[in-house]
């Protein structure tokens, strides 16, 4: 994919809706906050400096070897793109929030299949992202990994032993790692259970968030388990305790949903349906609403309750379905009561499901 | 209304900032509240300010936190200065790590508990940091075999030990 495509299609690697425990766990991220020697970190930098820091990592990135592990990188200025494509960036994870506030003297890296990304100049230099599908916590964390022995034979990273990779922010220093998985708990949402999970969650160093929405609300039942600690654990432990915990959450929602389901099978067939006919019908919703109704039709297909539907459709409906995507699609600013109505349109029109 | 940052999109979001007492109230539609998103209250935000404020604690018995002090430090390196740490929470430079190194010392052990790093150690750029944690792991390595009396593979990992040693030059 080219920055071109990836601005279009609503396909990522990590929506491919296939991989271990992908019933619960949509996708895993691995993160490693990297910085150049001799430069002041983003927040600090003359304009000329940015530019020596873009200029070096462009040509870190197009060396022959990083070409070959990555399938031809794209390194895209985010001052060349439009307002609207780089808030598709965001929409699709590929990015943070925080790098598109500000494009100017910013770039990111896309692996053609969007696996690999790379943030240049957003809070520290580089910021190496890999995100996969499912529990992929290993796979994505030799991924970066690989990807940051690449650059770094070609770029002079700051690093100290005592306290290892030197980052912006000290939440970071350390491994520079941060490690997450986006899971989906509609039923330990139903039974009250999340707030149990995010007190226990916290004694172990990791924090829990809902993924959309703000504060407490997690709209879509969608929530995403990261590690705080960076420094005092090597990477591996790191990945490890946080696979840990996830495999266990992942337990308890398959055996709540199993419980669930069991005791109120017609109350929790009808949440699904309802939604089913809701998305095939609906004329306006928003993105609140079209969040519910996805987690509705996911659990569905978890369940076994809906078939003909896979995640890869469910994870293009979210993409599909958010603001600048839409904005992107009708080709023209759309105001929210505008995106409401082709918001309805494009579900309607995915849905094809054929219910059981 | 109109969203005050773009002038296009009707506004959807109120939102109130309470910064040092001060009190702004801005309208914004969703896309622009999205992009800023400071606006919903990122955690991270949060937690910039709340080790800066440990950055700055005052000591046990002293009334306030002056706003400037006498003996402000300053990075040589990048002309970061502390004051300018508690209030964005962020270094300046790789440098300033050392210069302030007595002040992040309690920042970090709060933050991460166990402060110092066992983790990677990048090839190049480390130089040989990761030749002397080698031969560190394999001294004690040799410990535990010549306390198992097992002085074959003593014998070899003493090789391997030298062998590296003579790397280190």
């Amino acid at each position: 994919m080219t920055i071109k495509d990836t601005v279009i299609s609503a396909k990522s690697k990590w929506a491919e809706g296939t991989g271990p425990d992908i019933d619960v766990v949509i996708s895993s991220r691995i993160r490693l906050a990297r910085n150049l020697k001799d430069y002041p970190f983003p927040h600090f930098m003359s304009e000329e400096q940015a530019d020596q820091i873009l200029q070096g990592v462009r040509t870190a990135v197009l060396q022959d070897e990083a070409v070959e592990k990555t399938g031809r990188p794209e390194f895209i200025l985010l001052s060349e793109l439009t307002a609207t494509e780089r808030q598709i960036l965001v929409e699709k994870h590929l990015i943070s929030p925080h790098h598109i506030k500000d494009p100017v003297n910013r770039a990111v890296v896309l692996a053609a299949d969007e696996s690999v990304s790379i943030m240049v100049n957003e809070e520290d230099h580089l910021r190496i992202q890999c995100l996969l599908p499912g529990l992929q916590l290993e796979e994505a964390w030799n991924l970066a990994n690989e990807t940051d022995d690449i650059l770094e034979n070609k770029l002079d990273y700051s690093f100290c032993e005592k306290k290892g990779y030197l980052t912006s922010c000290p939440t970071n220093v350390g491994t520079g790692l941060r490690a997450s998985v986006m899971l989906h708990l509609p039923c330990m949402v139903m039974t009250k259970q999340v707030g149990k999970v995010v007190a226990a969650i916290a004694q172990l160093g990791l924090a829990v968030r809902g993924y959309y929405g703000e504060g407490t609300e997690a709209y879509g039942n969608i929530f995403q388990v990261s590690n705080q600690v960076t420094m005092g654990h090597t990477e591996e432990e790191i990945v490890k305790n946080l696979l840990t915990v996830t495999r266990r959450i992942a337990a308890q929602e398959r055996a709540t949903r199993e419980k669930v389901y069991k005791d109120n099978q017609s109350v929790l067939e009808d949440r699904i349906f309802r939604s089913y006919g809701v998305m095939s019908h609906a004329r306006v919703m928003t993105s609140q609403e079209a969040l519910k109704n996805i987690s509705n039709i996911r659990l569905g297909v978890e369940l076994g309750v809906l078939k003909n539907i896979n995640f890869a459709q469910i994870n293009e409906l979210i993409i599909l379905t958010r603001p600048a995507f839409l904005i992107q699609k009708a080709g023209k600013d759309l105001n929210a009561d505008e995106r409401d109505l082709l918001r309805a349109e494009i579900i309607r029109e995915k849905i094809t499901i054929t219910a059981r | 209304m109109i969203c005050e940052k773009c002038q296009k999109r009707p506004a959807a979001v109120h939102v109130t900032k309470i910064i040092n007492g001060k009190k702004t109230e801005t309208n914004l539609c969703d896309i622009c509240a999205q992009e800023d998103s400071a606006a919903f209250g990122e955690p991270k935000w949060m937690l910039h300010n709340i080790f800066a404020d440990l950055f700055n604690q005052p000591a046990a018995g002293s009334p306030s936190i002056p706003e400037k002090r006498e003996g402000t430090i300053q990075c040589e390196h990048c002309g970061f200065t502390d004051v300018q740490f508690s209030q964005v929470g962020k270094l300046g430079c790789p440098k300033c790590y050392e210069v302030f190194e007595n002040k992040l010392e309690p920042v970090l052990r709060r933050i991460h508990g166990n402060p110092g790093h066992t983790g990677k150690i990048p090839k190049r750029t480390g130089g040989t940091i990761g030749l002397r944690k080698e031969i560190e792991e394999l001294k004690l390595k040799l410990k535990a075999v010549v306390g198992s009396e097992e002085y074959e593979k003593a014998a070899e990992i003493r090789d391997k030990i030298r062998g590296l040693e003579k790397k280190l030059g």
